[in-house]
Parts: C-alpha cells; structure tokens; sequence
C-alpha cells in the first residue's frame, strides 16, 4: 500500500497549487454536478413526470372547465406549465445545496483554495442545463396534446429563453433557503409554501380575472404571472415590449437581490 | 524547523452559551503527528475547523506555516489536506472523478492531476474500483476515497478527523500504515481520535481536551508515566465488592474503576501486588481475575477524564453528544498521587 510513497518527492514541494479561478472553479462544480444528474436519472425522469401529469390533467380534467376568450386552452396552458415546472424544479437547488452542507461535502470545498461563489455559481449553472432539457421535453409533450404557438419561431424561443432565465433567477431564491435549511427535508418544507402561492395564485393555469379582487392585485404583478404573461404573448396572439420587459425586470431584480445574499450566506454557514 | 507546522494560541470559541473551546494552545513541530484525544463533544472537531478555515474563533490566534488562519485564509488553504467526519466525497462521482474534482479545485496542471490520481489509486488500492460511483463503496474504501481526496494536492499539512472511526480493525491498521508513510514523507499531521490505540501508535505528541480544555499534554510515554509505572487490575463478580475493595486498597495508589473492574495505579508493582493480595484476603474479597500490566493511554485517560468529570462543568451537556463507549465508562477515580 505505501510502496509508491517512497518515489514521491516530498510533500513540501507542493507549490503548484494555484489561486482561486472564479469562472474556472464555477465550471468544475457544474461539471460536478451534471454528472450527478445524470447519475440520478429517475431523479429527472420523475421530475418530468409530474408536469406532464399537469398537462393531461389541466387540458383533460379541469380544461373543459376553464374558458379563456380568445385562446384554445392548451395555448393559454402550456406557457404556465413551462413557468410551473422551473419554479418547482427550482426547488432542486436548495435541496442539493442543502444535502452537500448535510454530508460534509461543502465543507470539504471550504477547505480548498477555490472562490467562494464557486459551489454557487456552477449549481446554479448546472440546474440551468437540467431545464433546458426538461422545457425541452415538455415542448414536445405540449405538442403531442395539440399546443400549436401561432408565433415566429424566433419569438417562440425567446418565450422558452425568458422560462430559462426566470428558472436561472429562482435557483438563487431557493439556493438561499437551502443554506439556510442545511437540510435536505427542511428545505423542501421551507419551499413549499414560498412556490405553491406564486405557483397558483397565478395566471399559469386560470386567467387572473376570476379571482377575488384582493387576490387578483397580488396575482396580477407576481413575478410568475408577469413571467407567464410575457411567454404567453410571445408563443401565442404576440406580446407588447412592455410584457417582456417587466419579466426580464423581475428576473434580474431577483438574481441581484439574491445572488449576493447566498453568496454572503454560503461564506458564513459553519 | 524554525516556526512550528501548525500553531493554536489560547482558542477560545462559543456557540450561544456552550463553550465549545474554552482556551486551547498547542503547537506542532514540522513533519510530526499530534493526536488530538478526547470524547466525543471534547472539541476536537471545533479545533480542526478552525485550522482548516471552516470556522472563526471568537478569540486566540491560529496559523498554519506561519500563515494566521483567519487573516489568510485562502493562503492557509492552499497548503492545507482534510479528511475525516468533516469532510466527504461525492457519492454520485467515481473514485477517480472525485480525485479529478480536487486537483482541478487546487488548479493543479491536467497532466499533474492525472499523475496523481494514479499513483493514489494505486497508494489505497482503489485502482480496481477507480470508475465505480463512491456509493458503491464499502466503509473502509470510502475513508481511503477521502483520505486520497485530501492528499492530491499533496498538502503539507494535514488534518484528519477521526480517520478511522466506524473502521474494522483491518482497514484500521491499513489506513495507519498510510498516514505513517505519509509523515515519513515530511507531512505534519494533526489527528483527531477517541481511540487511544491510534494516538499511541502514531502521535509523537499528545493533548488530551476535555470539556473545551487541555487536561494533559506530552509523549504517549510521559502521559503514561504521569500514572506510575505499573496497573494491577482486580475484576470482581459482584460491583459491590469493587467499591469495598476500592476503600481498601486506597492507600496503595492511584484507583479508577469501571464495571466489575478495579485499576491501581502503583510505582513498584511486585511489592504492591502483594499488598494488594493480603488487603484482598484480609477483608475476604475474592477476586474474579488479579492482573499486573503496563499502563496505557486508556489508564491516563480515564483518570484525566474520569477527574475533569466530577468537577461541575457548566454547558457541558450541549457541547457534548454522549459517547456511550467512553463517557459511560468513568466512574470515579481516587486515592494517592494525584
């Protein structure tokens, strides 16, 4: 077991360790972190699982239900499905944050001479590259139960790109509460009630107007129902500037606000 | 050899209002091992943290190559190894993927990295489980995982953190033969354990804490030294004969018991196993078993601790997670030379 440590010039030669590289650091973690999403892959199959459950039952079960003037449902529907599966699987985040600080693996990384936003920066990185699969596959189920965006293709993407973005922003909220939980089972109970209000109190599923008047102030300037707005318009029947803007305004308000927060967080946890 | 490897000044470190470090200097000389011993809630592992830059002390000073753990912090972990409880691998990655994920976080060339990794695989004899996930891994393979995790950048100093607790006996004496060879290297290691075996075997140094403080300090040999040159162990059937007979033979030396178990702690042991003989058979107390042996660390220790223990100790109860094995053990100590 010792024989090669005879070979191995000394320990005190170990001058080759380098500075901290914030970009470089960031993409070893996401590398790290890619690779245990696809070493978990019914973490992701059953992650999509339940949005496509969403689909078939809103467009089945409670679609006939809901009319929306002027939109076939699935229409009006996909957009907020796209939204709903970000913001849950946002939730991802502050769990696997959470789980590293539970099994000592963050502690590990503290130790290292790497940046601190590291561990954040490429978790975040890496759960961005999760949801453009999943928005992917969820495109292609929408289009399976008959979703036909009557935009430019361009537009389209744009709209898929604004659903990325805001997914990207929700990481850092939920990377707070995962710091935070140090937990995995506290972070979950932690989130919950933070996504199913701004899931649902919403216009993803159902227009805001048949809400109650106090409720419908809330739900109208959410930032899901801001976001949905603007994805809607750019799938289906075009968007105002104005629409996109607000979303773009609230994804990045939301990265500014949080970002530094769980950077702040991640240095002082012990 | 000028400044020593690593240097602990008067710690002092609270959480809310448990003193977890109460006041703990220590110094290790380059290329030594110093066991840090203790029972689980000591502070051990609060000791390591501060060193390896996990946490802040709320007073003293810490450096590592000279360099102060809290001004520098970055610059301490440059040169700085940890493995142990505090610090994991990942479970999804394999064993190599985890090496590759430490040299890239220490900046190491690729080449290097791969070089590394190699000869590691190789050192802790993983090389035929390299590509399989860390999950997959026994507990012995999993500790060598992380021990080799900690040596990749191949840092100066290192810090190990119970290393082998959870081990059989085994993988034990494997992973002590590795961390031997590494500090013939020139690797200044500091250790954590709550087996007195591993201290013995591989610190050149130890400190005992206890409660957030250093109860004792030296070789293996001085500590044991401080207990008198000889143990005569006195096992009884019945409990209630180790206190009479603990009464008894009070004047003979130092005593500490334990169970059905009676230790006297004496200098000169043939003459004070015939003493302790006639004491016996005077006051009709008929032993199960009747030993002279050497002393080991475990005698120090449960008399370090064993005394520390009867002194009220407020906030103890917090800092310390019981540990059955250990703390049930002590009882109580008594008599002479102490």
């Amino acid at each position: 077991m010792s024989a090669p440590s005879t070979t191995m010039p000394a320990p005190t030669s170990a001058v080759k360790v380098g500075k901290p590289r914030w970009f470089g650091d960031a993409l070893t973690i996401a590398w790290r972190n890619v690779l245990n999403i696809r070493r978990n892959p019914e973490l992701l199959v059953f992650s999509t699982i339940q949005p496509v459950i969403f689909v078939l039952m809103f467009t089945y079960v409670f679609g006939g239900a809901i009319r929306v003037p002027g939109v076939p449902y699935i229409d009006y529907l996909m957009p907020g499905i796209f939204v709903q599966t970000v913001v849950f699987g946002s939730l991802t985040t502050g769990v696997g944050l959470a789980e590293d600080l539970q099994t000592g693996l963050i502690d590990r990384f503290r130790s290292l001479p790497m940046a601190r936003s590291a561990v954040l920066v490429g978790r975040t990185f890496a759960d961005l590259l999760r949801n453009v699969f999943v928005v992917a596959l969820m495109a292609v189920v929408g289009f399976l139960v008959g979703w036909r965006p009557n935009q430019s293709p361009l537009s389209i993407l744009a709209g898929l790109g604004l659903v990325l973005a805001f997914s990207y922003s929700l990481s850092w909220l939920f990377a707070i509460v995962g710091l935070y939980a140090r937990n995995s089972e506290t972070a979950q109970a932690i989130s919950f009630p933070i996504m199913a209000p701004l899931v649902f109190a919403s216009s993803a599923f159902v227009p805001v107007s048949s809400m109650p008047g106090w409720l419908q102030t809330f739900a109208e300037h959410q930032p899901v129902s801001v976001v949905v707005d603007a994805v809607r318009g750019l799938t289906y029947n075009g968007s105002t500037p104005r629409e996109v803007l607000a979303a773009v305004a609230w994804i990045v308000g939301i990265v500014a606000v949080c970002a530094p927060i769980a950077v702040t967080r991640y240095r002082r946890v012990v | 050899m000028t400044a020593p490897a690593i240097l602990a000044e008067d710690l002092v470190k609270t959480f809310g209002d448990v003193e977890a470090l109460k006041g703990v200097s220590f110094d290790v000389p380059t290329g030594t091992v110093l066991g840090l011993l203790g029972p689980n809630g000591a502070g051990k592992t609060t000791v390591v943290r501060i060193l390896t830059t996990l946490l802040r002390p709320d007073r003293g000073r810490a450096e590592v190559l000279g360099v102060d753990v809290t001004e520098d912090p970055m610059g301490t972990r440059m040169s700085i190894g940890l493995a142990g409880q505090n610090a994991a691998v990942d479970e999804n990655l394999s064993g190599r993927e985890n090496l590759r994920l430490v040299g890239r976080l220490t900046h190491l060339p690729s080449a290097e990295i791969k070089r590394r990794s190699d000869a590691l695989l190789e050192q802790f004899d993983l090389t035929r489980a390299e590509h399989r996930l860390v999950r997959t891994y026994s507990g012995g393979m999993r500790r060598r995982i992380d021990l080799a995790a900690a040596l990749v950048h191949r840092p100066p100093v290192l810090f190990l953190d119970e290393p082998t607790s959870g081990l059989d006996p085994r993988s034990r004496t494997d992973l002590w033969g590795t961390i031997e060879a590494l500090v013939d290297d020139g690797t200044t290691v500091l250790l954590t354990t709550q087996y007195l075996e591993e201290a013995d075997r591989l610190a050149d140094r130890i400190v005992v804490i206890d409660h957030g403080a250093v109860i004792a300090d030296g070789t293996a040999t001085e500590l044991k030294g401080r207990l008198g040159s000889t143990v005569i162990e006195v096992g009884f059937g019945d409990p209630t004969n180790v206190a009479r007979a603990s009464e008894q033979l009070a004047p003979l030396g130092a005593i500490s018991t334990e169970g059905h178990q009676l230790r006297l702690s004496v200098t000169d042991g043939a003459v004070a196993m015939l003493a302790t003989v006639r004491v016996l058979d005077a006051a009709h107390l008929e032993p199960l078993t009747l030993a002279l042996r050497e002393p080991t660390l475990d005698d120090v220790f449960l008399s370090l601790t064993g005394h520390a223990a009867e002194e009220p100790t407020p906030g103890e109860d917090a800092d310390a997670t019981p540990a059955p094995g250990r703390r049930g053990r002590r009882t109580r100590t008594a008599g002479a030379g102490r």
